[in-house]
Formats: structure tokens, C-alpha cells, sequence
């Protein structure tokens, strides 16, 4: 861990500037502090803002939802709103890391989880996301945990968050404060950079932008579920998941919210699965029609070749699951 | 005075039935336990010195080569930096277990990835950290270099004396009615103890004190002293409290030396713990293993020939190689064999012992390779177990010491439910879920290593074991206390027992499950020769003296033990051999394993529901610490079977997941309530106290129940270790 | 950097780099090394501590966060001859074997159970919007975040089931 200043922050606007000024802020720390013992990340400049006034859930106006972005995982899983009308949220917050992480792990600080592709957590070895323009050693190399979808000659790397899926899927908005202290709001789907070139940069945040909170549209009618399949029991990373929800009407699927997690660079959304299920019956061959557009476009690299059967087959039970009678 | 035995016979006596404190064998619990779950047993870093400086050691970053230079001007400026130092005593290679001499040192050759090259020693571990991870090195990578036993470029080597051959495999092969001709691979594991390797060093003058974590604390010295080039005489190692070993503490590892190295140069001491990562990369891992296994069989299922050949992999230069086959050449009937072994050498870090080399990987290929012939003979494979199980030692002629497979395997089955079990495979279901139930034998050959100890009956009445014996958790402290116990006639918590501490009688350490009977034959043999000075005492002869709880009874006459001692202590040394039984007899412990899964016919993602062990290993110490022992050998298995694999970059050998977070070891969920029953048995030809070792048995094929099951529950048959998900999927039943 | 910190019921003024975590503020600079350090990563729950009631890993925050926080580590639980019912439990049980984990398990424990009287769901309870029961399962599930290798987890489901039982009456 190279050296740094620490400083806490008082306000949401004093940290805003410090951030401007080159500062990283430092929440629960789960996640940043691991990566800085490595020294995969070496901030000079630390400003803890873990105890700034962010950690309410409230109903906002419409009826959805505000979680500050200092509320633990934990808090947010065992929120009763959160249980009774979003449990899909409830269920992917439930299904990440150990107790010990989600009593500190935030909700801004899980949107902002890096990878865990194994090159990028070695600093002996070339990675684009850790160090521009060094290469990409997961290509040719080790790629269980990588990306179907999404990535780019430059990274493949995966987002590990499961948290951040079932916000996707929930039409989740990120409110921002910025240095100048305007606060914008953006919907998660904007909200990610895919890797490109800078696989680097993974979000719109420019230096001093602070999220302050995560915001849920209303509830929904019908029937939703967060799926993880890993490689134990407990205590690990997704290969692959899958957060769901739908809404019948007369026998048809009116509404589809998806979105999956373990096989892109960010929670991964894709409108075609959705448009092919909506406004028809569930059955076998449509769940299955849906399923094979979602892995149209996908590409492997080896070892994550499995994904593709494994997301299809997942998203399949996913969708049995949420209109069987 | 030290009463010494070597075992050359059977001793059919059995001293400890005849004693009447009624300790021995039970379920106690573990005298340190307060300590352990206070926080108060002090591990190797628990107890730092006052001006204690910290080292990080810095590794290697190419496979092969040259380590030109490092650049440590430029670390020593940092603050906090005491001294970045580079030396030819460095340790390359972890000592292999017993090794008693340095391992392969050495900074200039780097012959693995991984591999330590410097240590940088700061006032604190922040700067130490830091500091390490700042310097750079100049390395020269060699053109080729093979990291795969698959390389063409990897070198193979097939010594002579571990192949062998009787009959004509072959020809029984093409005989046969029913055959199996497979290959089956495991990959690499780590021990994975939860605490990392980590030594304090400290030195007077000329003497070094070293508290670290090891698990043979005689040999250690021994490695250590020559490691340094000092005597033996002037090294002391404390080792109290070991948390876990499962082999990766056996020899001296580089941490140690580093330590001594550093702290004699800076003349204050200095604490040396690796991190997880340096565990992973600098601590000897089990070979991967690929094993080519051939059964042939009569109609009846009798086995008429056993193939089995393995290619593992090391450093060039260690003598260690993953044995594989250390069970096949007794374990079942079969005239025709083939027992064959390779190495590739390649550029990985060092192979060498992590729980029960050989049989943990040998054995379950073995089960697996037998379920795929009880499927192809439709005989059920507890039926098929028990036709092959042999009279005697069938590549040696030689009689078994005591042998209880049968008996395990019956009573597995029994207390199982293991019938009515659908044979049919992907037949059972629940909801999601496809059920299926397997089995395997477990084995383990025996050992007895050269061991001593001291006890001392005090004139207060109580008794203290004195041996440099290591208690990683296998229940050392309660079981060493349980013999004196009994022998002498005191409650348990009349007898202290100090272990850890090379300054004591040598032992033989703790690893190839050998310690409790070796090092409690000695403890044993001690308490025999106090029981013989009381009998002088008392007038009276050896049988005519009956100790309990404290007081000494001959002829009606009972006499509390202070007044026998009369203000003075006794005390005697126990001295254990092996001799020449181990070649008279085939030595071994034996037991089942039943296992239930649930696979997930969606994700293939594959969970234990049930898992039962049924094991003999002679006298049980301890019924609570062997079950536990038994508890944590089948957990071993579980990871095997579902969730543990080195994974190393086929590109520079490296390895790829170093962390908890990707090598994943079996974590509370994965684990069900898994059941444990001892069998009472009595080996006279293991030692005076007719115990043999627990503490591996139940790794001893444990995964191949699971797979087994798998295949019952899904048709799938895993033969690439561990069944993760990936290797199911296509094959599900739909 | 200056910190303060209430341990155990007791003030400590901690004066470290503020590169130090909680883990090794404890070891290093208070003395306390019941704490252990098995990855420094979080990914094996040895340094579980409780800090403002919650179970943490504390080798994954730093000190300095902590000015004026409330820690219980595992020698406030209890020492010997006055064990918590959770460190006795440990010992009947057998809850452990080589005892490194074992500090972080009981804390985590310590905390766990309080987190089902609270009613917190985990990833097995079949209704996320209803009350979480004592089971086997969902003691293993929560306790998934600390590792064993010698692997004591049946006995450490078996102490944590009968301590929790007898709270709850």
C-alpha cells in the first residue's frame, strides 16, 4: 500500500471538491483497500466518507425508492421495502461476498467494484484496465471468470457485482453529485462504459463526482427473482446470473426486466430477450427462442465457453420460475 | 532414564486396558481449547518481541532464468526501510518433509514463478509492504521454459525402483470379462492452512531462537542450522501453537530462514509472515496427476489385474514425487499388475506433501475406476469391494497387520441406508434436483517414526509431558495427556503436557499421521519406566500396582502420590522406534465413505447432501479430536471432488488464482453434517498402544464417493477433477 | 495518526501510520492478537471483529475509520474460566482444531445470531420478505464467510445451533 493523506469528510460537497482535487473516496473500503494492498490502486489522497449523512432508504415522491449511497448491503437486505417489494434486490444483495463484507460494503461503493479477472489482480502481469496500454493477458490465458459479451480485443474482463444486476433489471437510477455541486441522475444502463479502447475507464464519473444515492422506480406488480450460479455454495463470484422480473397480463407476458451478471464488462441488458418475450404466452419453445437470442452475439475465449449453455439454461429456469402457475 | 522400544514384533499385550483411569479413548475435550477460543494460544506472530522489524518477502516474476539485479537503493530510501536484502542462503525450494538438511537455496536461479528472491525488513509491516512491492528487479527469462507436464520440452523421468510389474496385465486385460481402461487427472491443491507461514527470529550472540509455525520441529532445526551454516545446537525453535499444517509445514520454508538471515544482519529481531499470495506461490503445492488406471475382471467381478501408471510433475532436483500408487499394491486381490510412475520436470512451484500424499488423489482415481466396473459388471460396488478384498499383502506376500474393509464397508452400508438405491443413473429427482448416492473404500498405509518424550511425575501430584511434538490441530495436547493420564492414574487436568519446543525431547513431528502413536508410544514407554520407579518405591511388583485418580493401590494399600513421592519428583524418557514389523507386516488403515449429492439439472452445480465415513485406525486416543481429524480428511474431499484446483497459465506456469477468493475451498455451506463412525480395532503390530493414524484416512478417496454419486445422480462420469459445473452441464439429463 | 479507539470497554489511543487496518492496529499496536490474519484479503473471515455490534473483517478498513467506534474483539467475549456460552459451546463441540480461525468464527457467530433475532434474511431463506429460521442451513449459509481448513464446520453448526437454541428458548 503506497502512502496517502486521509482526510473525512464533512459534507458531500467538501468531499465533491476533494475529489476534484485528485482525492478517491473511501467508503466501506472492501473493495478499494484490497485492491491498494496490492497496489493495484495507489491513491496519494484518501477522503473517507463513510459517515457522511447518506445511509437513509426513503419513499420518494412517485413511490420508489432513494437508498443513499452509504446504506450497507446489509442494511439494504434486510430493509423491510426492499424485502417485500424488491427482493430481487434483496436476493442478489443476499447472494454476494459473507456477512462480514455486506455489514460494510456500500450500495455507491458496489456499483463500483472492479473486476476480478486474475491478470488485472496481479501486477506482475500486463493489463489494460490496470495500466493502459500494457495488453491484455487474459486473451490467450486463463478465462473462467471472463466476459461473453461486451468486451473488447482490449479487456475481457467481467463487472462482479450482484447487486448491480438486480438494479439493472429494476430500472435503477444513480444520482450524482458533482464538484461544481450539481446533482445530475442517470439510469444505470448509461451509467457503465463498456471497455472499448479505455477499459480503464468503467463509469461516467468524472474526478469529484459522488454518488450520493440509488434510486428505484415504483414497484412493480409481478413476480421477480435473482438467480446466481458459482462455483461453491457460498462465498464466490457469479459465473453467471440472472435477475428477473415479470408481469402477466392476460395470460401474456406484458413486461420483462432482465439483466445478467458474470458475462459482460457491466450488469448486461439486452432489449432483443426482453422484446421476444413480451406480448406473447410463456411456454418452453418461447423461453427458449429468447434464450437463443440472448447468446446471438456472444463471443469466448476458452475457458468461459460454458457460459453460454449454462446463461441460456439459467435464464430459461429463470423464466419458468416467474410464470408458472 | 530412558525406556526405548523398537518395533520388531507384535506386542500382543495391551497396558492400556489393563490401566483403570478410564480417560484413554474418550470423547474429552481438548485441554488448550480455552485458550484457542479466547484468543489467548499464541501462534507464531502472537508474541512479537519489543523493536521486532517486519520483512516482506519479494518474489520471483518469470519462470526461469537469471536474476541479474535488484535496484534496493532505491527501496532503502523509503521510509521506514531497514534493509532490502538479497542472500545465497535464501531458501529456493521449501524443505521437503524430513528433509533434516537445507533445502535447494539460492537467489541467482530462478527456476519458478513465485519463487522468493529478496526480503525487504521496515520498522513496520505498512512500510515492509510497501517496500516490497516498490522493488524492481532485473531478471534475464530463459528462452524455453517447460511450465507444463504436457510440454514437449518438460523432461520425463521414469525412475526404475517405483515401477514395477507381476503377471501379464495384458493378457488378463484381453482375458478378461469385464474391463476399465481410463485416465483420470487431478490438478494441483494447495494445504491452505489458515495461518500463513510466519517465523519471529531472535539472537543472542550466536544462538537463534525462532518462533514459527511448523510441524516437525526436529527436522526444522536441522534444516534451519544447515540453511544458515551454524550447529544444530545453536538453534532453538518454538512452536506451541500451529494453525493447521496439512503438510505445508513439514520442512523449513523460506520465511524462516529469511527471518534468521535478517535479523542476525540487523542484530534485532524481525517477524517474517507471508502473505496468502506468497503461500500459494512459495509453499510446496500437490502435483497435479494424471493416472492411467486399467482393471481387469472375471464374470464374478473378481479383479485379475490392476494397471495404474501416474505422471506428476516437480522442480528438477527434488527427490519428492506425488505417490501415487501407494495403495494399489495392496488394497485389492489382482494377480496381474502394473504399477508405473513419471515425473515431468517442469517450472512450477516445488511439488511436495499436502494431506496424505499419494492415496488422497492416487486412491480416488483408484474408486472412481472401480464404480466405472461395478457399472459395467452391474454388481453393486460395496458387493464388488468386498470380493476383492485380499487375504494378504498381494504384491508383497506378506500378512495384514489387521484388516478391517470389510467391516467398514458393511457397517458403511448398514448405517447409510445405502439399499434400495436405484442403480439406474438420472432416475431420482427432487424438483430441480438430480439425486445420487456413491461410495469408495478409504486406505492408508501406517507408519511409526522415531520419537521421544519426556514425563515427570511432580511431588505435587501431577504430571508434565515434555516433547518438541506439534499440536496443528490434530488433538496432540489432549491425546499425549490422555496416555499419561491413564498410565498414571491422574484426572486430566492433573497432567500438563508442553509441546512445541525443540529444548524438549525429539519427536517424531507432526505429519503422515504418525504423531499421536509414535509420539505417544514414547510418552507411553516413559510413563511405563515411572510406574516402575513407583513399583520400586512401593515394594511391589508391576502388576501388583494399581494408580487412579492420584492415589497408588498394592494390596489393599492406598497411598496418594505425594506421599510416595515424599517431596521428590520422578521422571523418565520414552524412546520409539520403528523396526522390523513394518516388513513382516502390511501395515494400514482402512475405512468407507457414502455420499449423497443433489446435482442441479439446470446449472449442474452439484451439492453434498449426506456424507458418512466409517473408519478403523486402531485404538482411538481420542473419540472427539479422531472424528474431528475424520471430519476434516473428508472435507479435504469434498473440495477435491467439487471445488479445489491450482490453475496455472499454461503460458509461464504462474498461478492464476493465488487467492481465497479463487481457490476455492470448501466453505461452511459446502459442508453438510457429515457423520463419522470409529471402528474398535487393535493393531498389536503398530505399537505398545495398538493406535494407528487418523489423520489422513479420511482424505483417502473421500472424493471419489462424490463422484461417484455425481455419476449415479446424473450419468455423467468425472473423470477430470473437480467436477465443477462446466464438465456437467452437456451431459444432464434434460 | 491519531485515533481513538474503545476496545473491549476500554480506551486506547492508537498513534499509527494510517496505512494500518483495524487487523493490525489490534496485533501490532494494542497487543490484542487474538485477531488473526489469514488472507488480509477478506476472503477468509479470521480477523472477524465486531465493530458497533456488527461483525466486520478487520482487515479490510482501516484504524482510522474507526475514531470513537465501539470494538469488541475476541478476548472482550471471554477468557478462560469465563467463557462466553458460544466459546464454551466451541470447546464441547469441538468447534475448532487447529484454532486459528476459531476467534473470527465465534465473533461472527456472536453477531450472527443477533442478526437472525433481528430478522435479516440470508440467501437461503426461502421468503426473503419473511423470518429467518435457526436451521442448519442457514447457520452454514452465514457462516460461509469464515473459512476452516481443518474443517470443524459440523461442530461449529453444532455449538452455534445449541447456544442459539437455548436463547431462543
Amino acid at each position: 500500500m503506497t502512502p496517502f493523506d486521509y482526510t473525512r469528510a464533512s459534507s458531500p460537497a467538501e468531499a465533491s471538491r476533494l475529489g476534484r482535487e485528485g482525492a478517491t473516496f473511501i467508503a466501506g473500503g472492501t473493495n478499494l483497500l484490497d485492491l491498494m494492498k496490492l497496489e493495484i490502486m495507489t491513491p496519494d489522497r484518501l477522503v473517507d466518507i463513510s459517515r457522511l449523512e447518506l445511509d437513509g432508504i426513503d419513499r420518494t415522491g412517485d413511490g420508489g425508492l432513494r437508498i443513499g449511497a452509504m446504506v450497507r448491503n446489509s442494511d439494504l437486505a434486510a430493509d423491510a421495502i426492499v424485502r417485500k417489494h424488491y427482493p430481487m434486490l434483496a436476493k442478489a444483495l443476499l447472494a454476494g461476498a459473507s456477512g462480514q463484507l455486506r455489514n460494510k460494503a456500500t450500495t455507491g461503493g458496489n456499483l463500483l467494484q472492479r473486476t476480478r479477472c486474475y491478470y488485472f489482480y496481479d501486477t506482475a502481469m500486463p493489463c489494460n484496465k490496470r495500466e493502459p496500454g500494457s495488453g491484455c493477458q487474459a486473451i490467450g490465458g486463463v478465462t473462467r471468470l471472463h466476459a461473453i459479451f461486451g468486451a473488447s480485443e482490449h479487456c475481457i474482463a467481467t463487472h462482479p457485482s450482484d447487486m448491480a444486476v438486480a438494479l439493472r433489471a429494476l430500472d435503477a437510477r444513480v444520482e450524482i453529485e458533482g464538484a461544481d455541486g450539481a446533482v445530475r441522475n442517470v439510469g444505470l444502463d448509461e451509467f457503465y462504459r463498456l471497455p472499448g479502447d479505455t477499459p480503464h475507464i468503467e463509469s461516467i464519473l468524472a474526478p469529484g463526482d459522488l454518488i450520493t444515492s440509488v434510486i428505484l422506480p415504483p414497484p412493480e406488480e409481478g413476480r421477480q427473482t435473482y438467480r446466481k450460479v458459482r462455483d461453491r455454495a457460498s462465498y464466490a463470484f457469479a459465473l453467471v446470473s440472472v435477475a428477473g422480473r415479470i408481469r402477466m397480463e392476460g395470460g401474456r407476458i406484458a413486461r420483462a426486466g432482465f439483466a445478467f451478471g458474470g458475462v459482460a464488462p457491466r450488469p448486461w441488458r439486452d432489449r432483443d430477450f426482453e422484446a421476444t418475450l413480451e406480448g406473447n404466452e410463456p411456454s418452453p419453445a418461447l423461453f427458449e427462442r429468447a434464450a437463443d437470442a440472448l447468446v446471438a452475439n456472444a463471443s469466448t475465449h476458452g475457458d468461459n465457453a460454458f457460459k453460454v449453455p449454462l446463461l441460456k439454461r439459467t435464464a430459461q429456469a429463470v423464466l419458468t420460475e416467474l410464470t408458472e402457475s | 532414564m530412558t525406556t526405548h522400544i523398537k518395533m520388531d514384533d507384535r506386542i500382543d499385550r495391551d497396558r492400556l486396558e489393563e490401566m483403570v483411569q478410564g480417560v484413554i479413548g474418550r470423547p474429552l475435550d481438548r485441554p488448550e481449547g480455552e485458550l484457542k477460543v479466547s484468543g489467548r494460544a499464541p501462534y507464531a506472530m502472537d508474541d512479537l518481541p519489543d523493536g521486532c522489524l517486519h520483512g516482506v518477502l519479494v518474489r520471483s516474476t518469470i519462470a526461469k532464468g537469471k536474476l541479474e539485479h535488484i535496484d534496493a537503493a532505491a527501496v532503502e530510501t523509503l521510509p521506514g526501510i531497514r534493509a532490502v536484502l538479497r542472500d545465497d542462503r535464501f531458501t529456493r525450494n521449501p524443505a521437503q518433509g524430513m528433509a533434516g538438511e537445507a533445502p535447494a537455496q539460492g537467489t541467482d536461479e530462478i527456476v519458478y514463478f513465485g519463487q522468493p528472491v529478496a526480503l525487504v525488513v521496515a520498522d513496520s509491516f505498512e512500510q515492509a509492504r510497501h517496500g516490497a512491492q516498490m522493488l524492481a528487479l532485473k531478471m534475464e527469462g530463459a528462452d524455453e521454459a517447460a511450465v507444463n507436464p504436457s510440454d514437449r520440452n518438460a523432461q520425463i523421468e521414469a525412475p526404475k525402483k517405483k515401477q514395477s510389474s507381476t503377471g501379464d496385465l495384458d493378457k488378463a486385460m484381453r482375458q478378461a470379462a469385464f474391463t476399465v481402461d481410463e485416465t483420470y487427472t487431478t490438478p494441483g491443491h494447495v494445504s491452505a492452512a489458515m495461518e500463513p507461514h510466519a517465523s519471529v527470529a531472535r539472537w543472542d550472540g550466536d544462538s537463534l531462537t525462532l518462533h514459527g509455525s511448523y510441524q516437525m520441529l526436529r527436522f526444522n532445526r536441522a534444516e534451519l542450522a544447515d540453511s544458515l551454516g551454524i550447529k544444530e545446537e545453536k538453534v532453538r525453535i518454538l512452536a506451541p501453537y500451529v494453525g493447521g499444517g496439512f503438510g505445508s509445514k513439514l520442512g523449513i520454508s523460506p520465511e524462516g530462514v529469511a527471518a534468521a538471515i535478517a535479523a542476525k544482519e540487523l542484530g534485532v529481531p524481525v517477524a517474517v509472515a507471508m502473505t496468502r499470495q506468497n503461500v500459494f506461490e512459495m509453499v510446496l503445492r500437490r502435483s497435479e496427476t494424471s493416472q492411467h488406471i486399467r482393471l481387469a475382471a472375471d464374470e464374478y467381478g473378481k479383479l485379475t489385474g490392476i494397471g495404474h501408471e501416474a505422471l506428476v510433475s516437480n522442480i528438477s532436483g527434488e527427490e519428492f514425487s506425488e505417490p501415487v500408487t501407494q495403495a494399489t499394491p495392496f488394497l485389492y486381490r489382482g494377480e496381474n499388475r502394473v504399477i508405473g510412475h513419471r515425473i515431468a520436470r517442469i517450472h512450477r512451484t516445488p511439488a511436495g506433501s499436502v494431506r496424505a500424499p499419494g492415496e488422497a488423489v492416487g486412491l480416488t482415481a483408484l474408486e472412481i475406476a472401480l464404480d466405472e466396473l461395478a457399472v459395467k459388471s452391474g454388481i453393486d460396488p460395496v458387493e464388488l469391494r468386498l470380493r476383492n478384498i485380499p487375504d494378504e499383502d498381494p504384491s508383497k506376500g506378506i500378512p495384514f497387520s489387521s484388516h478391517t474393509l470389510s467391516e467398514a464397508l458393511k457397517t458403511g452400508a448398514r448405517h447409510f441406508g445405502w439399499e434400495p438405491r436405484n442403480r439406474e443413473p438420472g432416475k431420482v429427482r427432487d424438483g430441480e434436483w438430480l439425486i445420487g448416492s456413491g461410495m469408495a473404500s478409504a486406505a492408508r498405509v501406517n507408519m511409526l517414526i522415531e520419537s521421544k518424550a519426556r514425563v515427570t511425575l511432580t511431588n505435587d501430584g501431577r504430571a508434565s509431558v515434555e516433547t518438541d511434538m506439534t499440536d496443528i490441530g490434530t488433538g496432540t495436547y489432549a491425546v499425549l495427556g490422555q496416555i499419561a493420564a491413564e498410565m498414571l492414574g491422574l484426572p486430566m487436568a492433573r497432567v500438563n503436557t508442553i509441546l512445541g519446543d525443540t529444548d524438549l525431547p525429539p519427536a517424531s513431528g507432526s505429519g503422515g499421521s504418525f504423531g499421536a502413536a509414535s509420539n505417544g508410544t514414547a510418552v507411553f514407554l516413559a510413563c511405563e519406566d515411572i510406574r516402575r520407579q513407583l513399583c520400586e518405591r512401593l515394594g511391589c511388583a508391576p502388576d501388583e500396582l494399581t494408580l487412579k485418580d492420584g492415589y497408588a493401590t498394592v494390596a489393599n494399600r492406598r497411598t496418594s502420590i505425594q506421599d510416595v513421592l515424599g517431596g521428590s519428583d520422578l521422571a523418565a524418557d520414552g524412546h520409539a522406534e520403528p523396526g522390523k514389523a513394518e516388513k513382516k507386516v502390511r501395515q494400514a488403515t482402512y475405512g468407507s465413505y457414502f455420499a449423497e449429492v443433489a446435482v442441479n439439472s439446470v446449472t449442474g452445480e452439484t451439492r453434498v447432501r449426506k456424507m458418512l465415513g466409517v473408519f478403523a485406525a486402531g485404538r482411538i486416543l481420542n473419540a472427539k479430536t479422531a472424528r474431528s481429524q475424520c471430519l476434516g480428511g473428508m472435507t479435504f474431499g469434498i473440495g477435491m471432488a467439487l471445488t479445489e484446483e491450482l490453475v496455472h497459465d499454461h503460458r509461464d506456469g504462474h498461478i492464476v488464482n493465488r487467492d481465497f477468493a479463487e481457490y476455492h475451498l470448501p466453505v461452511n455451506a459446502d459442508v453438510p453434517q457429515i457423520d463419522v463412525v470409529l471402528l474398535e480395532e487393535r493393531d498389536a503390530w503398530a505399537n505398545p498402544l495398538h493406535a494407528k493414524g487418523i489423520g489422513e484416512l479420511g482424505i483417502c478417496g473421500a472424493a471419489a464417493s462424490i463422484v461417484n454419486a455425481i455419476y449415479n445422480a446424473t450419468g455423467v462420469r468425472v473423470r477430470d477433477l473437480p467436477a465443477t459445473l462446466d464438465k456437467l452441464l452437456e451431459g444432464l439429463p434434460s | 495518526m491519531q485515533t481513538r479507539l474503545h476496545i473491549n470497554g476500554d480506551d486506547h489511543q492508537l498513534d499509527a501510520d494510517a496505512r494500518t487496518t483495524l487487523l493490525d492496529a489490534l496485533r501490532n499496536h494494542l497487543g490484542l492478537t487474538g485477531s488473526k490474519k489469514g488472507c488480509d484479503h477478506g476472503q477468509c473471515g479470521a480477523c472477524t471483529v465486531l465493530v458497533n455490534g456488527r461483525r466486520i473483517n478487520s482487515c479490510l478498513t482501516l484504524a482510522c475509520m474507526h475514531d470513537g467506534d465501539e470494538i469488541v474483539t475476541i478476548e472482550g467475549l471471554g477468557a478462560p474460566g469465563r467463557l462466553s456460552a458460544l466459546q464454551q459451546a466451541f470447546v464441547h463441540h469441538d468447534g475448532f482444531q487447529c484454532g486459528y480461525c476459531t476467534p473470527g468464527q465465534i465473533c461472527s457467530a456472536t453477531a450472527m445470531l443477533e442478526e437472525i433475532e433481528a430478522g435479516w434474511p440470508s440467501h437461503v431463506t426461502s421468503d426473503v420478505s419473511g423470518k429467518a429460521e435457526l436451521t442448519v442451513d442457514e447457520i452454514s449459509e452465514r457462516m460461509s464467510g469464515n473459512l476452516c481448513r481443518c474443517s470443524a464446520y459440523p461442530n461449529i453448526v453444532d455449538a452455534i445451533m445449541e447456544v442459539g437454541k437455548g436463547r431462543r428458548g
